[in-house]
């Protein structure tokens, strides 16, 4: 009988997560047990966590914005002993991350969203888009020191 | 004051109101929406509210957490309150620094100093 604890710890999946607390919580632990085996310390799973949280509901919030909430968001992940990937796909139209506002410029201090993309780019160490703007790819390389 | 089923343990004394969460992980967008629903009835029920908010329980946050707290301290100042935060671990702090709203919002390295420190 297959071990579901193995199972949950799989080193690499292809999900599609529901716009549902429960899915993008046991997603995320799916993706941390993983890292966690591989060896990743705890700053480092903060780390990840926060951007596949962020990615995931900046995802649902703007790129499913007019799309009905049964939409799906499909999540890839690799994790082994010197890296995270992850890539979060939406069926939204698509944005210019070049036209998201600095929200650490005086005037943007205040507003109440925003953040998301700043937080994936200060925690991870490369973060791409596609052409389209629905696709986020985000790489974490494990630091020196918990080599 | 906070509902029954409330995600915050809220405790006033000498005037000051000092609210602590009980999820360690603030994600959940109906929740973060319902915190902010919960952090308002406090301010709206007291004059010239004095506000610690407490983080030592949080092991996590995510930006729409920040924007909520946002929102209550924009409150709070149209209410002429104080908000201090607090008890803020290293990894969440850093979460603040990046996103500069270390200078938006007083953080105390206690709570009891975030107490001392109201006018």
């Amino acid at each position: 009988m297959p071990d579901p604890q193995a199972q949950h710890a799989s080193p690499e999946g292809r999900v599609e997560v529901t716009n549902d607390r429960d899915a993008i919580t046991a997603l995320g632990e799916q993706v941390l047990a993983a890292a966690e085996r591989a060896g990743y310390s705890e700053a480092s799973r903060f780390a990840v966590r926060l951007a596949l949280e962020e990615a995931v509901v900046n995802a649902f919030r703007h790129g499913h914005k007019s799309l009905p909430k049964s939409e799906t968001v499909g999540v890839e992940f690799e994790v082994d002993e010197q890296s995270i990937r992850l890539v979060v796909t939406d069926k939204g139209p698509g944005f210019k991350p070049e036209d998201v506002p600095d929200p650490t410029a005086e005037e943007n201090l205040t507003k109440t969203s925003g953040r998301g993309l700043l937080l994936m780019r200060a925690y991870m160490s490369d973060v791409s888009h596609n052409q389209a703007g629905n696709q986020i790819r985000m790489t974490y390389n494990k630091p020196d020191s918990e080599c | 004051m906070a509902s029954e089923d409330s995600r915050l343990r809220v405790t006033v004394e000498d005037g000051v109101t000092r609210v602590d969460f009980i999820d360690r992980n603030i994600l959940d967008e109906a929740n973060i929406k319902a915190i902010g629903e919960d952090l308002a009835k406090i301010i709206e029920s007291t004059d010239e509210p004095k506000l610690v908010i407490s983080f030592a329980n949080v092991d996590h946050l995510s930006s729409a957490a920040l924007g909520q707290l946002i929102s209550v301290n924009s409150k709070i100042r149209e209410h002429s309150g104080q908000l201090r935060l607090s008890d803020i671990s290293p990894q969440i702090y850093e979460v603040f620094a990046i996103t500069k709203l270390n200078k938006l919002f007083e953080i105390h390295e206690t709570s009891a100093d975030a107490v001392g420190s109201f006018s």
